[in-house]
């Protein structure tokens, strides 16, 4: 399914300008905080002790580490939207939302409860607790569904686990209301604290997810024709599936643990590039991530420039702009049709 | 008695009453019964309260103990659920917290004076119930004393609520006085994390107002708002002499991206209570002095 050369042309232009504003966008992210813009420049073209701590120590991760989280959203997001042949799944479909707010609650509420139970809290830590309980509710999921094979029943499962969960977590936050706020800011998302340390586990966990995940990319190109089309190309359904929902999982996970629940990205991401674009697969999976990236990294740069010294949770932002766009979306579709 | 004035007060909400009897004619009807006054509480809602309450439920720790330090401890018939001080209220039943509380319960306790923090959303429901609640604002320091003085009124004892305050206010001052006066060097700059999202307290909470007493310097600025989220990049930007945190988030400060480059991380210049002391600190109530003796102890310390 090669793109004739006009088509070709146009994604290679698409991928120049996604590049390009990628590269602006973090420059942006070297100059927006808690200073004026020029007081940054200032601080680039003459670094003193502090200004480059805060420069190459706090800004340029998290906007770095922002790129990377909304990047693997994308990217899961796409596979997800590929897999479920539906263009309203995204990566947070299969529970993996709910039980990473709990596993983060669970963590709150042990850190609490004892000194013990403080120290296995803190050598895990809220992001790993995120991750732990994003994995056991996909598990749940799958065991639910009887497996990958039925994305109908992949799909009910995911969202009656989801709702479980949230349940179990709202249920110990009503026993200890003071870690509502800490809960809120994690619910909302939150990139203040990314370091260079959790953007290169984001970056590590980058790499795993996109290389096994363009190499499959053409059985979802199969996938889009029915399921018996595929199978009849030779395809192996549940293997297909099983590594991509793995995929789409480490990605989410690993995201949600470093940042908290961002929502939208992964949602419009791959639906952006299919406006601009007409793509198959490997395309879509190449360019849902760089997009993504970008989104967040532009929504990271809102939610610090907006009130600076204070900040918005960055989902909070991403909410505003996805959904905005999604309304756009619906908007033009009910229009033309 | 009881019943009177809950006549009134539903024939004081009928769109009907306001449509057609003048307000002369109202203040002749809903005058308080015998034994009763009204006050306006800080909802603005005019509240026809007992003048010797006998059976009283608090539903905020720091009314909880204004009761007490009052001497009415014996009143209480139901406290909140986190309201743990002084020890002798930790039998009374609980009936609920700021956001959960249990209705039937405080009815079923017929209570004659339900106190509340004006957050709290349960007053308009007891007001239909035909419950008495009153709802006092404890935002700032100030309200500590205000707050004193309103529950001096409502349980009848305001003499012993104007010696509270005075005791209260020679004892906050005498610990800002010799906080300030064992000071050797500039007065430090102070950052307090409420929550390590990072939520910081402004110079408009509570707390902020704490800082003031003790003649430090807030880094965060009054416009930002009582509790702001702050972009952490401000902290280590401002890089306070002082840092006042939770027990359990001090030792993780100076894995912060850039945090363990602050002076205050660096030389452990880290004021960390326990929960019981944290308490004293955080809750608006008697307890004032209690709480401010415990920063300007860690202060002396970390910033002589």
């Amino acid at each position: 399914m090669r793109p004739p050369g006009a088509a070709r042309a146009r994604i290679a232009w698409w991928l120049t300008i996604c590049v390009a504003i990628t590269v602006a966008l973090t420059l942006g992210g070297l100059l927006v905080g808690t200073t004026s813009m020029h007081t940054s420049l200032r601080w680039i073209l003459a670094p003193g002790a502090q200004s480059s701590i805060v420069l190459w120590d706090i800004r340029l991760p998290r906007t770095v580490g922002a790129w990377f989280v909304g990047a693997l959203l994308g990217l899961a997001g796409a596979i997800a939207q590929g897999v479920f042949r539906n263009p309203l799944a995204e990566p947070y479909l299969l529970g993996t939302a709910s039980g990473a707010a709990l596993g983060v609650t669970v963590a709150l509420y042990a850190s609490g409860a004892s000194v013990g139970a403080l120290a296995w809290a803190a050598q895990l830590g809220l992001a790993g607790a995120a991750v732990v309980g994003a994995c056991v509710a996909i598990v749940i999921t799958v065991a639910l569904a009887r497996g990958v094979l039925q994305t109908s029943n992949l799909l009910l499962s995911g969202i009656v686990v989801g709702f479980l969960l949230s349940a179990v977590t709202s249920l110990l936050l009503l026993t200890k209301p003071q870690m509502w706020r800490t809960m809120q800011v994690f619910l909302l998302g939150s990139t203040g604290y990314l370091s260079w340390s959790s953007t290169s586990i984001l970056a590590a966990v980058f790499l795993v997810c996109i290389v096994p995940a363009v190499l499959l990319s053409r059985g979802l190109d199969a996938l889009t024709l029915g399921e018996d089309t595929a199978r009849s190309l030779g395809l192996s359904l549940p293997v297909l599936r099983l590594a991509m929902l793995g995929i789409v999982c480490l990605a989410t996970a690993a995201a949600v643990g470093e940042v908290g629940i961002v929502g939208f990205v992964g949602l419009v991401a791959p639906h952006l590039v299919r406006e601009t674009l007409t793509v198959n697969h490997r395309h879509l999976l190449i360019a849902s991530p760089l997009c993504g990236g970008a989104l967040l990294q532009a929504a990271d740069l809102v939610s610090r420039w907006i009130i600076h010294p204070a900040e918005l949770p960055v989902g909070a932002v991403t909410a505003c702009i996805g959904g905005a766009y999604l309304a756009l979306l619906l908007w033009r579709r009910t229009r033309d049709a | 008695m009881i019943h009177t004035s809950r006549a009134c007060e539903r024939l004081r909400h009928s769109p009907l009453f306001a449509a057609l009897v003048c307000a002369a004619l109202a203040h002749a009807l809903c005058a308080p019964p015998a034994g009763a006054v009204v006050l306006r509480d800080d909802l603005n809602r005019s509240v026809t309260v007992p003048t010797d309450p006998r059976r009283i439920i608090t539903l905020l720790p720091s009314l909880t103990e204004t009761v007490c330090a009052l001497g009415a401890c014996d009143r209480l018939v139901a406290v909140g659920r986190f309201d743990d001080w002084p020890p002798s209220v930790k039998r009374l039943p609980k009936v609920g917290d700021l956001d959960e509380v249990n209705i039937e319960r405080i009815v079923a306790l017929k209570p004659d004076l339900v106190l509340l923090s004006t957050s709290q959303r349960v007053g308009k429901r007891l007001q239909q119930l035909g419950v008495t609640s009153f709802a006092i604002e404890t935002d700032r320091y100030e309200d500590i004393a205000r707050t004193v003085r309103i529950v001096g009124e409502l349980l009848g004892v305001p003499k012993r609520a104007a010696a509270l305050n005075e005791r209260i206010r020679k004892a906050v001052n005498a610990v800002a006085v010799a906080a300030r006066a064992a000071r050797r060097g500039a007065p430090p700059t102070v950052y307090f994390e409420v929550d390590p999202a990072p939520y910081a307290a402004g110079p408009d909470s509570y707390i902020g107002g704490l800082l003031a007493k003790l003649g430090v310097r807030n880094i965060v600025a009054a416009k930002l708002g009582a509790f702001p989220l702050l972009n952490p990049e401000y902290v280590v930007r401002r890089n306070p002499d002082v840092i006042f945190v939770s027990r359990a988030q001090a030792p993780q400060l100076a894995e912060r991206p850039g945090w363990a480059q602050m002076k205050a991380v660096r030389e452990h210049h880290i004021c960390a209570f326990s929960e019981r002391v944290r308490e004293t600190i955080v809750r608006p109530g008697p307890r004032v002095a209690e709480g401010l003796r415990a920063m300007a102890a860690c202060l002396a310390r970390v910033a002589p």
